[in-house]
């Protein structure tokens, strides 16, 4: 009578079988492996790959395999030493369209790999890492769409003389008219031609005074537009620092996440991620004497007061002969001639038009190269969280025109070649199309992820050897019995884990060693249920079969709310609260099928469909 | 085998005990979070921390000079599991930018390894303030309507009462003791919500199965009954569970060890409360054997099935 039916049995070996497997490409560890992959959009190709393995040979590297996978290519070393000389020659021959990192590849061997096997993926707080919060400061995104509003609506009304004057006040435009009836046409005209700014109800339409504010659509698009292209950016400057696996996406409306696996420079990565550097090209006013304009506290019509890095003023042109928008390439070096720090600059063609216009125009004439960065932070103050936005200009260098250029040249005046090759870098991955602020940091050394896998296995371990003696002594053949499905379980887990590519984190950990203790709980309520069945009948099959039975519905109710609990905690959790809401829910769910379909399984094949006078329970 | 031997304590008779000791624990609790609230790690009130280790042992006050230099005066420098390895918090006034941490590691010099940065804008901080509250909310919301929808409303009201009751008490502990209150330890209060439940819910299942199994009609009795029947269970769950979470605490490293801990207090105040509380509640809410019973509407649907 306890017997399962050869199907049932047929379907546990199944999934004994296929969880087994796909948990199998855990125990194989990791090989030392530099990850080569496309900076832009083209994908990898074999024709890479052979060129790889020419510089590795040319550079006589030694490596132990090169592989190419659907966005990337893998090369695996032995040795510490030549995974470093691997990614130096690279880095070098390969040039700046393809990014080249460090990385650790799983060794999984290859007719796994085909069956689709995959390791689980650690979290930064396992394999060391960068975890940034970046806050898009999209107040100065709308304000910056309206100082763009105001010109179109100069432009568009002035033809006319329809307005009195055009003002702008915080996010919204205020336009002053004469009569009424210019009014009605300036209104009419803004509908058909600005239809972006809308026309604020109640105070906006009375008098001769009328208040515009930009349309929710319409702000959303401007938004949304500048987080995608800070995205866009962010990408490039990280593809710029060779980091394999990075992580950048969107979270909620202005915030965006980056996560830099093995970063170890953070201190580099936060100035390259949060800088919102560009550059401008400005002509030296040489009529006018700086310190006259210091003193008399007015500046010259057309110019306007800059400052060198380390005090000196300067009178610059108010018209910009170029901007860093206009470069396409920019790479450090050191001037051969003065030895000093120097960023060569490539133009696109309509920067290298106005440059060659410049220089012809005002040859022998000085002209300054300005470096912009726009800053923005919060802070507190008396409890209340306002943002600080600070904006620095400061003149790196101002340089006679010694002859005509347009779209290539150099520019010096840079502190070290550190900030060479960050300026380089900058102006090479494009600006941030509005300031961000990291908000948040994570950063995990290697060393301690290490330790903290280190610390994490062994509590698992330790945990799981503990529970196991505990239930042998306390039930016997069925304690053997239970901890066959527990071992089970933690086998389930982990292929779960590793088929889902969930990522694994310490706390992630935690909930695996809870899960341990919490999981045996299924199988203790049925061993005492049988138990107590034993005491009031005297058929023992109908007594283990009672006792599943009696037990299965507690089983579930006592689950269930474990399981809405962790789902709370999946959906509010970050990082790693959500690691360890994942581990619980899958161990509460694989608990239940191993405690009660495979012990019973088990049980069965042992006791089941014959007499029996004694249970070792 | 051992023939069965369902113990006989009396439970309930001894319930105005475990009153007065679950009302002083609460009592204390209470106080001790209104007076000096809960430590609050970073991850809630913003600020910075970093972790270094050193080759050798290190000196506090040369670190704190060294900080000392650039006016990071407010900084909280401390040994952290050993005297090479050290601790420097500082509060949100003092690092209100991602920037505070790289100056500090510069301070440091380069000989230092570095463990761990973690820094948590204000804006953050108070984010998660709310929503881990929130989050407690739900989590008990959810299983309040499951618990009446499984089985009566005394029931839920019931379990809902022991689970504010161990949250209470642990968060009371966290308070007294003044153990640092992180993000892991909302996270282990939110798994203890789940322990708790899953022990009150084993015990009430026992109590509706012996209301409708037998012919006693005495709630003190079959509760008491149930209590009996669910000990051994209640005390197998609670060992196993409390060994991983001792070898979670001893050997998982100082990031894990408020986690264990506060889950250690949970499950101890948990399997505790669903002997107690849980079933004192559901007495003192009056639940009678014709509670159980399905209405006479439900029985003759029940009866005029084919």
């Amino acid at each position: 009578m306890n017997q399962y039916p050869g199907w049932k049995n047929a379907l546990i070996v199944f999934f004994i079988l296929i969880s087994s497997l796909y948990a199998l490409p855990n125990i194989f560890g990791s090989d030392l492996a530099v990850q080569v992959s496309s900076a832009g959009d083209n994908a990898i190709s074999q024709s890479d790959l052979e060129n790889i393995e020419k510089i590795l040979d040319k550079d006589s590297v030694d490596y132990k395999s090169a592989s190419l996978s659907n966005r990337s290519i893998l090369i695996r070393f032995d040795s510490n030493g030549s995974q470093l000389s691997g990614k130096e020659s690279l880095k070098n021959d390969l040039g700046r369209n393809y990014v080249v990192a460090l990385n650790l590849a799983p060794s999984v061997p290859v007719w796994l790999a085909d069956l689709g096997g995959k390791a689980m993926s650690l979290g930064l707080d396992l394999r060391g890492g960068v975890h940034f919060l970046l806050e898009v400061d999209m107040q100065s995104v709308l304000y910056r769409s309206i100082d763009k509003y105001e010109g179109e609506l100069r432009t568009l009304l002035r033809a006319d003389r329809l307005y009195k004057n055009i003002k702008k006040d915080g996010e919204s435009i205020v336009i002053n008219f004469k009569q009424s009836e210019l009014k009605e046409k300036a209104l009419k005209l803004i509908k058909s031609e600005v239809s972006d700014l809308v026309v604020v109800e109640g105070i906006g339409t009375d008098g001769l005074s009328v208040t515009l504010n930009i349309s929710n659509s319409a702000q959303k698009e401007v938004t949304q537009g500048a987080l995608k292209q800070n995205i866009t950016t962010l990408r490039n400057r990280v593809n710029e620092l060779g980091v394999a696996e990075p992580i950048i996406q969107q979270q909620g409306s202005n915030r965006i996440v980056v996560e830099l696996p093995g970063v170890q420079d953070t201190a580099r990565a936060k100035e390259i991620l949060g800088a919102v550097a560009t550059l401008e090209f400005r002509l030296v006013d040489e009529k006018n004497d700086p310190q006259t304009a210091i003193q008399s506290g007015k500046t010259p019509l057309g110019s306007k007061l800059y400052y060198f890095k380390d005090g000196r003023p300067l009178l610059l042109k108010n018209r910009v002969i170029t901007t860093g928008e206009n470069i396409t390439g920019a790479s450090s070096g050191i001037d051969q001639e003065n030895n000093i720090p120097m960023v060569n600059i490539t133009l696109d063609s309509p920067g290298g038009r106005a440059m060659l216009e410049t220089t012809k125009k005002y040859l022998h004439h000085r002209m300054a190269v300005v470096f912009i960065e726009n800053k923005v932070e919060t802070v507190s103050v008396d409890g209340v969280k306002i943002k600080k936005r600070s904006t620095t200009k400061d003149i790196i260098n101002a340089a006679t025109i010694q002859g005509t250029f347009s779209n290539r040249f150099q520019i010096t005046g840079i502190d070290s070649s550190r900030e060479a090759r960050n300026l380089a870098l900058l102006l090479r991955a494009g600006s941030l199309s509005a300031p961000i602020e990291i908000i948040e940091e994570r950063t995990i050394g290697p060393s301690l992820g290490a330790d903290n896998i280190e610390k994490g296995i062994l509590s698992v371990i330790a945990g799981f050897i503990l529970v196991l003696i505990f239930m042998v002594v306390r039930y016997r053949v069925f304690g053997m019995v239970a901890n066959v499905a527990l071992t089970l379980n933690l086998v389930m887990i982990v292929s779960v884990l590793s088929i889902i590519q969930a990522t694994l984190t310490l706390p992630g950990i935690a909930g695996i060693v809870l899960t341990v203790g919490m999981a045996v709980d299924a199988n203790v309520l049925i061993f005492e249920r049988v138990k107590e069945e034993l005491g009031l009948n005297t058929n023992i099959q109908k007594a283990i079969s009672a006792g599943y039975d009696k037990a299965l519905l507690t089983i579930a109710d006592a689950n269930i709310t474990t399981l809405i609990a962790s789902l709370v905690l999946f959906s509010f959790g970050t990082g790693p609260i959500k690691g360890f809401a994942i581990t619980l829910s899958i161990g509460i769910v694989t608990s239940m099928f191993t405690a009660i379909v495979v012990s019973r399984g088990i049980i069965n094949i042992i006791y089941g469909d014959r007499k029996i006078k004694e249970l070792s329970i | 085998m051992k023939l069965l031997n369902i113990p006989e304590i009396d439970f309930i008779g001894k319930r105005n005990y475990a009153i007065i000791f679950s009302l002083i624990l609460l009592v204390v609790s209470i106080f001790s979070l209104s007076t000096q609230g809960l430590k609050f790690g970073i991850d809630f009130t913003g600020g910075t921390l970093i972790e270094v280790g050193y080759q050798d042992s290190v000196n506090l006050g040369d670190v704190r000079s060294r900080l000392n230099k650039e006016q990071f005066n407010g900084a909280n420098v401390q040994y952290f599991g050993s005297t090479s390895e050290i601790l420097i918090r500082l509060e949100p006034q003092n690092a209100s930018s991602a920037k505070v941490s790289s100056k500090i590691i510069r301070l440091l010099g380069d000989d230092v390894d570095i463990r761990r940065v973690e820094f948590v804008g204000p804006k953050v901080g108070e984010e998660l303030t709310n929503d881990g509250g929130l989050a407690m909310l739900y989590a008990l919301m959810g299983i309040l309507i499951y618990v009446a929808f499984r089985f009566e409303y005394r029931f839920a009201l019931g379990s809902i009462a022991a689970l504010i009751h161990d949250v209470l008490i642990t968060l009371g502990i966290f308070s007294l003791f003044q153990f640092e209150f992180d993000l892991t330890v909302l996270a282990a209060i939110l798994a203890v919500i789940g322990y708790s439940l899953n022990d009150t819910i084993v015990v009430f299942d026992r109590i509706r199965e012996n209301f409708l199994a037998t012919r006693h009609t005495d709630p003190n009795t079959i509760i008491n009954g149930a209590l009996n029947q669910t000990l051994s269970r209640t005390i197998m769950t609670s060992l196993t569970t409390l060994l991983v979470l001792l070898a979670l605490y001893l050997l998982g490293g100082k990031i894990i060890n408020s986690f264990a801990l506060a889950l250690i207090v949970g499950v101890l105040i948990g399997t505790y409360s669903s002997i107690y509380v849980a079933s004192s509640m559901i007495l003192a809410l009056g639940i009678t054997k014709e509670d159980m019973i399905p209405s006479e509407k439900e029985k003759k649907e029940i009866d005029s099935r084919p």
